[in-house]
């Protein structure tokens, strides 16, 4: 590998697209297993290796194996997509190594589909362009209609997938891979065509605001930190996913790394930074290992480093490995972690982007608003806002995970109902049980029930309800949960992840434990519950971080719409 | 094993550590990431280890406490030969998690955090892996076991000597 300019960039995004096309005088055909963590826990590791023990045994050349990271329907893992010259691609689910045995030689060798193991036609990239042809794309032959082609599954046609342009189809380790997908074109015109206050314009004209809970819109962060004087910037990007049920980030890590180095470098060139971190929690090891593959290749090519592509700019990046602590997730203790230290908040003003990491201004961002920067600067903020709703702009990822049939993550327009991804995505409460609640933004969120389904999600609409977009956990609970053990699962989290320096969340949430421990165990007191509403509100008024004026919230949220179990608990001393 | 007098540093092991702390440097900023490499290699930080990485690096002992004492990645007591971690992030605990984390509490006789008396395994409850697709999620030495059900749990630790 050697440093690239813009020239060589186009010509290899050429190349890799001539390589990818089947023929029978090359390769033939082209099986990928799909390998994000889920593919890997449920056993993808042994479909490839049988899959390469049967292309050695059979002595032939004309089929290659790809990997990708994860293919977004996790229930269905381990996946594998099978192409063969002038045919539809099909995708295989819960694959193990006998099945690919029969595939290799039924299918890949011999022709025929073997239908009983196929989950559907097509590729999950081509979603839009198959909906576009009607089926097929233009010289595929099809081999069976009876199988669904993945533009009529509602999982796949339901979404618009643009952070997750990439995903399935790409071999997040190979960067070349990336640019085929016109990977690094938003960041060369960025560094080529734009002045900083262009770049910072757009993201601004986009209404992107910060995928990662809070919001705020992304162009205003910028602009405040390319306001702040000085030499020495930073840019930092939040991969510190810690909200449990929540693995939006993780995919988008495992699966398209490159998507944020280049949102970063375009981030750095906006605010006038040269140095950039990403703080991945050490739960994510494979999302590590990719996310470094990535950076190195990166380099390699004159992508980072110095002197980007020739275009003068600079712009360094490092991996910081976190140490499981939630708080570091809220941006400031995440700052105080990178120095080395324990992650205590700090109250703001002053904010980051005046003074941040290393007392010098800082931009973070969240991992999915990063993958939205290179998109937003190639196609345009107008493209960006297509979607979405007046105040919310653009697509928003949710991992949607509990009681429900189709547990993946999904790429939605901002103002799709619950009920949309509930139930056509989702495709409904698993076993057939009634549905309570949908527990949306983790620890920091709240629960949404049945009556408020039709609710289009915007960051405005799940404020009123008393929940929060949040960074995208969407948990789905049947009749046989109790909504106030949810409240204490969440209390009991927060509680335990609270950092001790202030006094309203460290001593707020034990006290408030202690009382959900005493209604769960049946020594409730009618009181109770508007002792909990009182210290909620204390807590959510004093606390020092987002930690602990959220904590509150699941407590509140299932006092607002399950009040009735409470009282029942309470009235008739049962325990739970 | 578990019982933080008995086990021993040997010299060996010292040196790698000196090495470790060397690699990285006096800087507090790279104080997470070495105090990262000793966990990984020794699998536990005591306070003996720590006095020493203040004594090379400068940094306070009350600092380096502060952070091995914060951090849920490290632990200040040796863990067993095998590590069990259950996960109760939200979606595990939705569908069941908290029953495998019961059975494995009452079998073993263990709260998140403790080493069984034989040195056999080490249990933690974590709250996320990430891989909430599956849940119930139980890793144990960095393998992890999908749609866990609390009759398969002996099945997967007989496994693990």
């Amino acid at each position: 590998m050697s440093k690239k300019t813009i020239e060589d960039i186009e010509e290899i995004k050429k190349s890799t697209i001539a390589k990818k096309v089947l023929s029978k005088d090359g390769k033939r055909a082209r099986v990928t297993v799909h390998m994000g963590t889920c593919g890997i826990a449920s056993g993808a590791r042994d479909v490839y290796k049988a899959l390469k023990d049967e292309i050695k045994n059979a002595k032939i050349k004309d089929v290659e194996i790809e990997t990708t990271g994860c293919f977004g329907i996790c229930s269905k893992e381990p996946l594998i997509t099978v192409e063969v010259e002038n045919q539809e691609p099909i995708v295989y689910e819960h694959m193990n190594a006998e099945k690919m045995k029969e595939v290799f030689e039924k299918h890949i060798l011999g022709g025929h589909i073997v239908k009983e193991y196929a989950f559907a036609r097509g590729k999950e990239c081509q979603v839009k362009e198959r909906i576009k042809n009607n089926g097929a794309l233009p010289g595929e032959v099809v081999l069976d209609k009876t199988i669904h082609g993945i533009e009529e599954i509602p999982f796949f046609k339901l979404q618009e997938e643009r952070v997750m342009r990439n995903r399935g189809c790409i071999d997040p380790n190979k960067i070349d891979d990336y640019i085929a997908n016109d990977g690094y074109k938003g960041m060369i015109k960025a560094l080529t065509e734009m002045s900083s206050e262009e770049i910072i314009n757009e993201v601004l004209n986009s209404g992107l605001r910060g995928r990662g809970g809070a919001g705020f819109p992304t162009g205003l962060k910028w602009k405040f930190t390319a306001k702040s004087s000085g030499d020495i910037k930073y840019v930092l990007c939040n991969a510190d996913e810690g909200d449990p049920g929540a693995y939006m980030d993780r995919s988008v890590l495992e699966s398209d790394p490159h998507s944020i180095i280049e949102g970063m470098v375009i981030a750095a060139k906006a605010v006038g930074a040269h140095q950039g971190y990403i703080y991945c929690r050490a739960e994510y090891p494979l999302a590590i290992e990719t996310l470094n593959k990535a950076i190195m290749q990166a380099k390699a090519y004159g992508l980072l480093g110095e002197d980007i592509l020739g275009t003068g700019f600079d712009f360094n990046l490092e991996i910081y490995q976190g140490a499981g602590a939630f708080v570091c997730g809220e941006e400031t203790a995440l700052m105080r972690s990178i120095e080395g230290n324990r992650g205590n908040p700090r109250p703001r003003p002053p904010f980051p982007a005046e003074k941040g990491l290393w007392e010098k201004p800082t931009l973070l961002n969240n991992v999915e608003t990063y993958a939205n920067i290179g998109q937003i600067i190639l196609k345009g903020s107008k493209w960006f806002s297509e979607v979405g709703t007046e105040k919310s702009k653009g697509t928003k990822v949710f991992s949607i995970t509990g009681d429900i049939n189709n547990v993946g993550c999904v790429e939605v327009p901002i103002g799709t109902s619950l009920k949309t991804i509930v139930y056509d995505i989702g495709g409904g409460v698993k076993d057939g049980k009634k549905f309570k609640a949908v527990q949306l933004g983790g620890p920091s969120g709240g629960c949404i029930p049945l009556e408020h389904l039709d609710t289009p999600i915007d960051y405005e609409s799940l404020k009123d309800l008393g929940a929060i977009m949040g960074s995208g956990g969407l948990i789905v609970i049947n009749e046989d949960k109790s909504a106030v053990e949810i409240a204490k699962y969440f209390m009991e989290f927060c509680n335990g992840e609270s950092c001790g320096k202030c006094t309203p969340c460290r001593e707020g949430t034990k006290q408030m434990l202690i009382i959900l421990n005493r209604i769960c165990s049946g020594q409730g007191k009618e009181a109770d519950l508007e002792k909990l509403q009182d210290l909620a509100n204390v807590i959510q008024k004093t606390a020092l971080c987002a930690l602990g004026q959220t904590a509150p919230n699941p407590v509140l949220s299932t006092i607002r719409y399950f009040r009735n179990e409470y009282e029942e608990v309470l009235n008739h001393n049962k325990d739970i | 094993m578990g019982d933080l007098n008995a086990v021993k540093i040997t010299q060996e092991q010292w040196e790698k550590i000196d090495a470790i702390i060397q690699k990285h440097g006096s800087s507090n900023g790279n104080i997470i990431p070495l105090l990262e490499e000793i966990q990984e290699y020794l699998g536990y930080i005591p306070v003996e280890v720590q006095e020493e990485i203040s004594k090379k690096t400068g940094i306070s002992k009350n600092h380096i406490y502060g952070i091995v004492s914060f951090y849920s990645y490290f632990t200040m007591v040796p863990r067993g030969r095998h590590r069990i971690q259950v996960c109760l992030g939200t979606a595990c605990y939705v569908r069941g998690g908290k029953l495998i984390a019961e059975k494995i509490e009452k079998e073993y006789g263990l709260k998140p955090g403790e080493c069984t008396k034989d040195g056999r395994f080490t249990y933690e409850t974590a709250r996320c892996f990430g891989a909430c697709g599956l849940a119930p999620v139980m890793v144990v030495d960095g393998d992890i076991y999908s749609k866990v059900e609390v009759p398969m749990v002996d099945e997967i630790l007989k496994k693990y000597k």
